[in-house]
């Protein structure tokens, strides 16, 4: 299956990588200043908060993954730990 | 044609075609196969056209509802068999008889539960469904897989253990088994909350869920992925819609897996997590119980069927195409496998709740009815979990498995079949997201709901971009957790590693006190019990004299002597 292949496919070039991830910074920047021009309907105060979806993403995000990196100090053992039927390694 | 079918329960096709399944092979077993969801799916069509059905029998003084079908039962009926023709279609290829007939009978069994009116019939269905799907997870053939279906049928049987116990209660409580709303004040709610919980993987009771779908066969799981936590959830709208407490497990249902899910290994534990946090939503809008919250639930839970099944199927021909699940182990299969990669990148849009795909019609619906009801923090933490989604299962699964880095992998798409049944699914998944009108029109209850209003799609482009953005951000600060060959422990520990541990270190303790006790008893039997046989019985013992017979007629004349002298006392 992992047969060499030499083909350069289109991830492959940095350039290409680049260009979209510039294309994702454009959408994401017209997202919140659509925020600014488009009237939405909030039910609740903290809507009204300027960009308020796209700052709670943002963080929300941020604040999972580093988290989760954390938890892994506490929940994260080898691979095999459930067959090593010894009992050892118990935390 | 519903004379020539004379009756009988549409799911009954399934169980027919499942034994003769048992008896064809090749060709003919595929086309059997096939045709079971789509003859069963007619004749289900054509009895939710008419009345209502109910359909009631008695056996022995208990009066039975085996069929009966009301708006609910209906749309988890279509959508069982709508799923069921998809992982059907997905597992033509394999040759395994035991994969096949297991695999029909779990989808009839399902139906079987889905239309059942009283709880034994229930209890009957449910049993079926976690017998025939252990052989899904066995079938897989590795000791990892034995030990898991083996947990998973435990589990499944208290489930079942539970209900019963549950029903037993009902009956004596109404005199009657319908299985109708409950209260949780009664013990028979409790009982039959608990069972269905089991089944819905609330949190503690979630771990079957994580530990048996990923060590299915890979087509195993998209089965498993469908019927049976859909069941739980039908039978939540069912029995206790509107129940507070299942806004709070749903909320914490919808958070606590996610960051399970960001640092998990095995990209099919991931979607398992990733399903815990689904079923979350739906549990928050069975718990709200208005009817835009169960409408809203339900919808979710017919869309989830199908994108959860396309990721599953997706990570299934990675798995069947390269031998390997991990997100470690794989990366660039974009480039020889980019019809897959695409058919997962729908999958992954729509899990997300991307505007255009089926998630975003659906969990609009509950969303809007937890903030219409006030419940401002649930609403907080449902977004946090709508963020988190979209971060773990519509960034990860398809990144680690088909981008990142290039595994050197090579593999070639997957066998036809498989990938009809994820472009069907991925068809499903963008027709609803496009025409949500005709899913709403199936809902228990009528709707005007619009989700695609300005507001809508853009605070939700947001949400979802700014969590890509985090992403990216993250990962090229370096601060990504990388995938780690891990195992992550979660409740399951208790169950298996701190019960057996104990239980071992415990019988290591008692051992000299057992000895102890083994040698006391051995001695007093042989003082009290042998000495006393062999004065009577032994060489120079009374009874020894006469022929064995004698002795019997002593004792059966002491037994007669001593009920006389009862009956005289009496």
């Amino acid at each position: 299956m992992s047969v060499k292949d030499e083909k350069t496919y289109f991830l492959d070039k940095k350039q290409n990588v680049k260009r979209i991830i510039y294309a994702f910074y454009v959408l994401c920047a017209g997202l919140v200043a659509a925020d600014f021009i488009v009237h939405r309907h909030t039910y609740h105060d903290w809507e009204n908060f300027p960009a308020f979806y796209a700052v709670f993403g943002f963080v929300a995000c941020v604040i999972l993954v580093l988290l989760a990196t954390l938890m892994r100090k506490a929940v994260m053992r080898d691979e095999d730990y459930y067959e090593s039927g010894n009992g050892g390694g118990d935390a | 044609m519903i004379e020539l079918f004379g009756g009988m329960p549409s799911y009954m096709v399934f169980f027919l075609f499942a034994v003769l399944a048992l008896f064809t092979r090749g060709h003919l077993r595929s086309l059997l196969m096939i045709a079971a969801p789509v003859i069963s799916g007619i004749f289900l069509w054509q009895t939710g056209q008419g009345e209502e059905i109910s359909y009631t029998t008695q056996l022995m003084s208990y009066e039975l509802t085996p069929f009966r079908t009301d708006k609910l039962s209906l749309l988890f009926g279509y959508l069982f068999n709508i799923a069921a023709f998809m992982a059907v279609l997905f597992s033509l290829h394999i040759k395994d008889t035991h994969q096949h007939v297991s695999g029909l009978i779990y989808a009839g069994a399902a139906l079987g539960a889905v239309f059942a009116g009283d709880l034994i019939t229930l209890f009957v269905f449910l049993e079926v469904m976690a017998v025939s799907s252990t052989f899904l997870i066995w079938a897989r053939g590795t000791d990892k897989a034995i030990a898991s279906g083996m947990r998973y049928l435990i589990i499944q049987v208290i489930s079942g253990v539970l209900l019963l116990a549950g029903a037993l209660f009902v009956y004596s409580d109404t005199g009657s088994l319908s299985l109708t709303q409950m209260s949780l004040d009664t013990v028979a709610g409790v009982l039959i909350f608990l069972a269905v919980g089991i089944k819905a993987a609330f949190p503690l009771m979630h771990n079957w869920v994580t530990d048996a779908y990923p060590e299915a066969t890979p087509t195993g799981s998209v089965f498993l992925s469908i019927f049976t936590t859909k069941t739980a959830v039908y039978l939540l709208a069912r029995g206790f819609p509107g129940e507070d407490i299942l806004i709070y497990i749903g909320a914490i249902m919808a958070c606590f897996p996610i960051f399970y899910a960001v640092i998990e290994n095995d990209l099919r534990r991931v979607l398992a997590y990733s399903m815990i946090n689904q079923i979350g939503f739906m549990v928050v809008g069975i718990g709200i119980g208005t009817e835009l919250a169960i409408n809203g639930a339900v919808a979710t839970a017919f869309n989830h069927v199908i994108y959860k099944g396309l990721l599953f199927m997706s990570m299934g021909a990675v798995l069947h195409m390269t031998g390997r699940i991990n997100g470690s182990d794989l990366g660039g299969l974009y480039k020889t496998m980019p019809k897959t990669t695409i058919l997962c990148i729908v999958g992954a849009a729509s899990i997300s709740a991307f505007p255009l795909f089926s998630g975003f019609v659906s969990k609009a619906m509950i969303m809007s009815a937890v903030i219409y009801e006030g419940y401002d923090w649930i609403w907080l933490a449902l977004l946090f979990a709508a963020a988190g989604v979209f971060h773990h299962a519509g960034i990860k699964i398809p990144y680690f498995a088909f981008f990142a880095h290039d595994s050197g992998l090579r593999p070639s798409e997957p066998p036809r079949n498989m990938l009809m049944a994820m472009g069907l699914a991925a068809a499903l998944c963008i027709g609803i997201g496009c025409y949500p009108r005709v899913l709403y029109s199936f809902l228990p209850f009528e709707t005007d709901y619009t989700a695609y209003d300005t507001t809508h799609v853009l605070t939700q482009m947001q949400l979802l971009c700014f969590s890509a953005l985090a992403f990216v951000w993250l990962n090229l600060r370096g601060l990504y957790p990388p995938e780690l060959r891990s195992t992550n422990i979660d409740v399951e520990w208790l169950y298996r590693k701190f019960l057996p541990c104990s239980i071992r270190c415990g019988m290591a303790m008692m051992k000299p006190v057992y000895n102890g006790a083994l040698r006391l008893a051995c001695g007093m039997v042989q003082i009290v019990f042998i000495r006393n046989l062999t004065r009577h019985h032994g060489p120079e013992g009374v009874l020894a004299r006469t022929w064995p017979i004698g002795s019997m007629v002593l004792w059966v004349a002491v037994l007669l002597g001593f009920y006389l002298m009862l009956y005289y006392v009496l």
